[in-house]
């Protein structure tokens, strides 16, 4: 069909002097996607620019003082940070996936109940999980400014990622999977376990690194729930992740070049668990091709 | 026999669990109403509602808790970001849609999902490096920090949630509806503005809703550009301060009323967000019909 309607160069000049509005159309379209894309680079390139040359070693050392302001604490926090939120919403996201996928029957309330609340936290901003966790977790659960807090609220943001992604990728295994293994005599549950959560483990797999990537981007929820206080934090301390130590930074404005500096750490680390996360997805979908 | 007894009581023990972690979404919907709702509300009687919602003065210090001017100064930066977002995310989901050749979508994608997954903190200090100075030089009268300013990295901020959303609606219109506009002599442009853009409006119209409560719920980047001055404002360039922001720079050190009326001013913040939410599903229900 394409080639079939395919102008030469001079046809087309031809068409649009004929035609000015379509040519401004055509203007305006090019114009937003250069738009677009001149913002990104620019924003990635001064970063990088800005950032690059002041990362230096003793940014890296393990213990912070006033002197070094070192982003490590800071980046050690963010693993504990994501470790522990992972674990407490991976198996409430999955399992509320494979409910709404393997068990529950169409037309149920329940399922309409749990899809609309799980879009309704979707849209939900930041800083309101940051209230609820501190007024739930933090006040009236008695965990104070922690990262046990802070976990728990991002785990509660990313709950409906991890939900989408999974029931997206269980919708992707073929119901002959699940017949076969019925027709071997297999119950339910060994189906599910041994049968369908394998077959759909990488399109899991993104959604999780996914959320991985909002929790280490987030401030908002996390300012007064697991607190801002530099250095290595245990489970019920109050600790800062990276991307707080880097509002930090910027806000005392005492240290331009290492925040420039974290800036580029931030960036680059989220960046990265986006690209891994894009990646398995890729192959999840070729995997089923 | 026992064995197979055993086996059902192992599926509907397994079959209940699923369904449990299935209402977390219920119960953390529910637990965010009710202890948002619960530490908000009581402030509001005690300041009185009119007196909350409609007075133009916040002075902690003299008891005057008047959210007013965070109200419009939301509304003011989201309707900036809105005026230079909507125009350019839109035009940059018809060009990824109907304009852009495969193998430049190939590399357009993932540089919008880029955009998407920077962190706000860093849009927040790219902002504050950038964008204030810029402004600071080229407009008389204005220290930078300004409606202006936070309208132009929100208008950024949100143009991967517009496009991502805008793209897949204005994809699947049918190719038939084009190629009948194409028939009828319409050139390519005239054929994608006039014919599948319109058919397109409802999932269109559900990405800029999608938008809004992106830039209503945005806090940390605003913070760091918008200047947070608790007044109604009398021009662009001068600064104001939104409903997310007055959270996060007071509750660091608020006590009791005080504290509760920062609660209350996420309750506003939570309601309108909750009101877009349906807004949302509203359009999108009624496209699918």
């Amino acid at each position: 069909m394409l080639t079939i309607n395919r102008l030469s160069v001079r046809d087309r000049i031809r068409a649009y002097l004929r035609h000015p509005g379509s040519f401004l159309l055509l203007l305006l379209v090019a114009a937003a996607a250069v738009v677009t894309v001149a913002t990104l680079l620019f924003l990635i390139g001064y970063i990088l620019v800005k950032g690059v040359p002041n990362l230096t070693p003793e940014l890296f050392s393990f213990i912070y003082n006033s002197d070094n302001v070192s982003m490590m604490p800071a980046i050690l926090n963010t693993i504990e940070t994501a470790a522990v939120t992972l674990a407490l919403s991976v198996p409430f996201g999955v399992g509320a996936a494979v409910y709404l996928v393997e068990y529950a029957k169409k037309g149920n309330r329940l399922v309409g109940l749990v899809r609309i609340t799980a879009e309704t936290l979707t849209g939900i901003p930041s800083i309101i999980y940051g209230l609820f966790g501190m007024l739930f977790f933090g006040t009236a659960l008695h965990w104070g400014y922690s990262i046990l807090t802070g976990a728990a609220t991002l785990a509660i943001m990313v709950l409906p990622t991890i939900m989408r992604t999974t029931e997206e990728a269980l919708l992707c295994v073929p119901d002959s999977y699940r017949e076969g293994s019925f027709g071997l005599g297999a119950g339910k549950l060994r189906t599910i376990f041994r049968i369908v959560l394998p077959a759909a483990a990488p399109g899991i797999l993104s959604g999780i690194i996914l959320a991985v990537g909002r929790i280490v981007g987030e401030t908002a929820a996390l300012i007064y729930t697991a607190g801002t206080v530099a250095g290595m934090a245990g489970l019920t301390d109050s600790g800062r992740t990276l991307a707080i130590h880097m509002y930090v930074l910027s806000n005392e404005g005492l240290h331009k070049n290492e925040a420039n500096a974290t800036a580029v750490v931030l960036l680059v680390i989220v960046l990265l668990i986006d690209a891994v996360s894009s990646w398995v997805a890729k192959r999840f979908e070729a995997q089923k091709q | 026999m026992e064995q197979i007894t055993w086996n059902r009581v192992r599926e509907a023990v397994v079959q209940g669990i699923f369904l449990a972690t299935a209402v977390i979404s219920i119960i953390a919907v529910a637990l965010i109403c009710v202890f948002l709702f619960a530490n908000g509300v009581p402030a509001m009687r005690e300041i009185g509602i009119a007196e909350f919602l409609g007075g133009t003065t916040w002075k902690p210090g003299n008891d005057k808790y008047g959210i007013l001017p965070m109200i419009l100064g939301s509304i003011y930066v989201t309707g900036g970001a809105l005026v230079i977002g909507v125009p350019i995310g839109i035009l940059m989901a018809v060009f990824l849609a109907r304009f852009c050749p495969r193998r430049v979508y190939r590399f357009l994608k993932p540089t919008v999902d880029l955009l998407a997954g920077i962190p706000s903190i860093v849009y927040g200090f790219f902002g504050l490096v950038v964008l204030v100075p810029w402004i600071r030089e080229h407009f008389d009268r204005s220290n930078g920090q300004s409606i202006l300013c936070a309208c132009l990295l929100l208008g950024i901020m949100i143009l991967p949630t517009i496009i991502g959303a805008a793209e897949p609606s204005i994809r699947a219109v049918e190719q038939s509806c084009y190629e009948g506009a194409r028939a009828l002599g319409a050139t390519h442009e005239r054929s994608v503005f006039t014919v599948l853009v319109p058919a397109a409006k409802s999932g269109i119209f559900a990405a800029v809703v999608l938008g809004v409560g992106r830039a209503l719920g945005e806090t940390m980047a605003v913070m760091m550009v918008v200047g947070n001055q608790p007044r109604v404002p009398e021009s662009i360039l001068a600064g104001v301060r939104t409903l997310t922001t007055n959270i996060v720079l007071e509750m660091g050190y608020a006590t009791d009323l005080h504290r509760e009326a920062l609660i209350a001013t996420g309750v506003v913040l939570f309601v309108f967000i909750l009101i877009i939410n349906l807004c949302f599903s509203a359009i999108k229900r009624s496209g699918k019909e």
